[in-house]
């Protein structure tokens, strides 16, 4: 009696829910119901035992994918009322399509009957006294294992997709090398002279440290690129004590 | 359990992700030295496939016969033509980047998957994998609106499509408890064991898989995305992709559904009608020879089609037939058309082929060789492949077809007639760009595979034959 | 059908205690306190003028990437969990089927750290 109830609660806030993505006037409202019909369809999962499918409904759809469609939804100006004004001219097709496929669905099920032969045809029934997910485990990463190797060359070749297609270079911007600073070595950067007391600083002979991978891109674009040779500040300095 | 079934597949990802890493981690322009890996890590695995005994393995997901053979090393030589034609045209367009031939060699371990499937949801990862990397190919110029178009357009049409195929699917396993090609072939061994929601099933997969091959009426995506795309992009589009889904269709229509023949011949009847009709006269009135040559794949995706409508062995057979000869002929079409660029540009109108023959006899012939072909007249290959297809439907007593197909074949051929009119007999304009060697080598190994075929039709006549009857056996 | 919803009844005792809280909160607010909306209070505040633009900037697609590397790599997750509680009928093989796929998607983190995708600015 419980799991009945509980079929019919979910069902219907989830058709509820459906209803509203569609015909909300705010996207993020729609999202928000999208969110709450994701949520139904886990529990739906639930009662028909098959935990794993809920759990990967809450954490990839609603965790993941939902939060995507937020992303786009307030980041991006939609003119949601633009989108949505077609609806009068479109209806009349849109009722025919939906009757057609009412049709269809009517005509299959009024015409259901279960072949005797069908549960001996049926090959995967739920293993007993293992939960839903070890079930699911024994099987894909040995039956099914090469299915299991193309998703993860299905989900590289969306990795490599995605960065092809949004990743800009930023050029501007400076990055700090880690590498580079980690292998720095005392002895290029610090140099220490022995000077005559009351001597001043040869201006000429002071030279910038020098790095052992000149690189252009590190460059500051304001500053002048040479190294080791003379520095516009020192035009200031008066030679003192040569 | 025969792992090593999958070994060209395994091998070739395998290089995929090697190249990746070696693109990635060179500091310089690295895509001349990947392009350059990837067309011999296409050459190692045709070696595989060809030496390779066959069999059913991973728990009877994955097949290797003679079909899938045959229609492997077609894919593998589209994928390399295609990507020998790029090498120079994605330079000059700006968008050499080792990613290319990456994504080329994962969608063609896709293709490989697709046509050796037994089992409906090898079908789907396979086709997800290729389709997923055409997506993104398509879209690969991304500071070119018409790029990203296309790759949008491409997307969203092609995921509503996978998402009817997966419909399908869901509705066969469960009217029928399996996904095995071979146990779904025992269960369904008389038409009267098929429930009508099965059938309907069955349909939704029709519908999902002529989505991919642009058989007409789910041929919108087709012209857009040709004109869109990056022009090397849409070769590989026109020629590998289709192989495999149409070698894809005819695996899944022989084997599991074979005994159904009766409940979806019409179906396919008609969209083979519908995509040679529609083929033969949408193309009329183009201007853009990208876009033309979108409309005339239709029509001969219509063609094949007939072939698969006989629904015997000798039908299958004209289908692989056509299907080798198409990707040569089209392979060394689009290659004419990258070679069309003036100071600089790509260009892409008829107009632009004026008086090519007295620029560019060279390449006009190759191109009139081409078009020849595309219109089906003898002695060129075009031919052969209208021959045994029209051959099985006469002999299946598929009248309609066969006639309707001869017609659309005259109405077809004068928009090719057309071009070699416009190259021979028109005015010449300003001389198209010298075009780079590559060019011209595949022109010519596809030119001359086109032009001598009715020499020694024999051995690949007989391949198809053998293929087309490991699919029934 | 396995009937595994009595398992989840602390779920379900967690959300009804969750919607009670909300539903009283906001009913509270509803009941006790003097709402009196017009246009003018609800409207954004510009610091005393007519607010004449949207708010929102630019989309910056940094933000679109980041999201779906964080998708695929939550998908790669859960791959890992059916694995981890199956380990031990699996064994072995099970182990290196899992190894491989790691391996697939390590190349791909690879190649993304390489090109900067992890970078924000």
């Amino acid at each position: 009696m419980a799991p009945t109830f509980f079929f019919y609660l979910f069902s219907v806030v989830l058709v509820l829910c459906a209803a509203m993505v569609v015909s909300s006037r705010n996207p993020v409202h729609s999202v928000l119901f999208l969110i709450g019909a994701f949520f139904n369809a886990a529990g739906l999962f639930l009662i028909a035992g098959a935990e794993f499918l809920a759990f990967i409904l809450v954490i990839v759809y609603v965790g993941a994918v939902a939060v995507l469609f937020l992303f786009v939804v307030m980041m991006l100006d939609v003119d949601f009322e633009q989108l949505r004004s077609g609806l009068q001219r479109y209806l009349p097709v849109g009722i025919a399509v939906g009757v057609l496929l009412l049709a269809e669905l009517v005509s299959v099920l009024v015409g259901w009957h279960v072949h005797p032969a069908a549960t001996a045809v049926r090959f995967a029934p739920a293993p007993a006294g293992v939960s839903n997910t070890v079930a699911l485990g024994e099987l894909v990463y040995t039956k099914y294992i090469l299915l299991f190797q193309a998703a993860g060359l299905v989900l590289l070749v969306a990795m490599i997709g995605a960065i092809v297609l949004t990743l800009r270079d930023r050029r501007s911007s400076r990055h700090q090398r880690i590498a580079v600073q980690n292998a720095r070595v005392p002895g290029e950067t610090v140099e220490l002279r022995t000077m005559a007391l009351g001597g001043g600083v040869p201006v000429a002979d002071i030279l910038r440290p020098r790095l052992t991978q000149p690189d252009a891109i590190d460059d500051d674009p304001l500053e002048p690129t040479h190294h080791g040779g003379h520095h516009p500040a020192d035009a200031h300095h008066a030679p003192e004590g040569r | 359990m025969n792992w090593a079934l999958a070994l060209p597949e395994i091998v070739l990802a395998a290089c995929g992700l090697l190249i990746l890493v070696i693109g990635v981690l060179r500091k310089s322009d690295s895509a001349q030295l990947c392009s350059m890996l990837t067309l011999g890590a296409f050459l190692v695995t045709g070696l595989l496939v060809l030496t390779r005994p066959g069999g059913i393995g991973y728990y009877g997901q994955f097949t290797v016969d003679s079909f899938a053979v045959l229609t492997k090393l077609l894919i593998l030589i589209g994928a390399a033509l295609s990507l020998m034609l790029s090498f120079d045209y994605n330079d000059r367009q700006g968008i050499a980047r080792f990613e290319y031939p990456v994504l080329i060699l994962f969608a063609t371990v896709g293709m490989m998957g697709m046509v050796s499937a037994s089992s409906l949801m090898t079908l789907y990862v396979a086709l997800e994998l290729q389709s997923l990397a055409l997506y993104v190919l398509a879209a690969f110029a991304r500071d070119e609106l018409r790029s990203s178009e296309a790759g949008l357009k491409y997307f969203v049409l092609g995921a509503l499509a996978s998402g009817l195929l997966l419909y399908g699917i869901s509705l066969v396993y469960g009217f029928s408890g399996t996904m095995d090609f071979g146990v779904l072939a025992h269960a369904l061994g008389s038409p009267a064991q098929a429930s009508a929601g099965l059938i309907v099933g069955v349909v939704f997969v029709i519908v999902g898989l002529a989505f991919k091959i642009s058989a007409a009426p789910f041929h919108m995506w087709t012209p857009d995305v040709y004109e869109g795309s990056p022009t090397s992009v849409t070769v590989f589009l026109a020629t590998a992709p289709k192989v495999a889904a149409m070698a894809l269709l005819l695996r899944v229509m022989a084997e599991p559904f074979g005994h159904l023949l009766a409940s979806w011949q019409l179906v396919i009847e008609v969209v083979s009608i519908a995509s040679m009709v529609l083929g033969a006269l949408a193309a009329i009135g183009q201007t853009n020879v990208k876009r033309l040559m979108a409309y005339s794949s239709i029509g001969h995706m219509g063609y094949a089609l007939i072939g698969l409508a006989v629904g015997t062995p000798l039908g299958m057979r004209g289908v692989l037939v056509y299907l080798i000869v198409y990707i040569f002929m089209s392979a060394g079409t689009w290659a004419c058309i990258i070679a069309m660029r003036r100071q600089g540009l790509a260009v892409e109108k008829i107009e632009d082929l004026s008086g090519l023959a007295r620029t560019d006899p060279g390449l006009a012939l190759a191109f009139a060789i081409f078009m020849f072909s595309m219109a089906g007249i003898p002695p060129l290959s075009g031919f052969f492949g209208k021959l045994y297809v029209f051959l099985a439907a006469v002999q299946s007593g598929l009248w309609t077809l066969a006639i309707i197909g001869v017609l659309t074949s005259v109405v077809g051929s004068y928009y090719y007639l057309r071009i070699v009119k416009v190259m021979y007999f028109d005015a010449p304009g300003p001389a198209l760009d010298r075009r780079p060697s590559m060019l011209g080598f595949v022109a010519a190994v596809t030119g001359v595979f086109t032009l001598f075929f009715f020499l020694f039709p024999g051995p690949l006549v007989a391949a198809a034959g053998t293929a087309a009857s490991a699919l029934f056996g | 059908m396995p009937y595994v919803l009595p398992g989840y009844l602390p779920i379900l005792v967690f959300m009804v205690i969750a919607g009670v809280i909300a539903v009283a909160m906001v009913g509270g607010s509803l009941l006790a306190a003097r709402q009196k909306p017009y246009p003018e209070k609800l409207s954004a505040y510009e610091c005393g003028f007519e607010a004449f633009d949207d708010a929102r900037r630019p989309f910056d697609v940094r933000y679109y990437l980041v999201a779906i590397l964080f998708i695929i790599f939550d998908l790669e997750v859960a791959f890992l969990f059916p694995w981890a509680v199956s380990l031990g009928a699996t064994r072995l093989f099970g182990f290196l089927s899992m190894m491989g796929f790691l391996g697939v998607l390590t190349v791909g983190f690879i190649y993304e750290w390489c090109k900067g995708a992890l970078e924000w600015e």
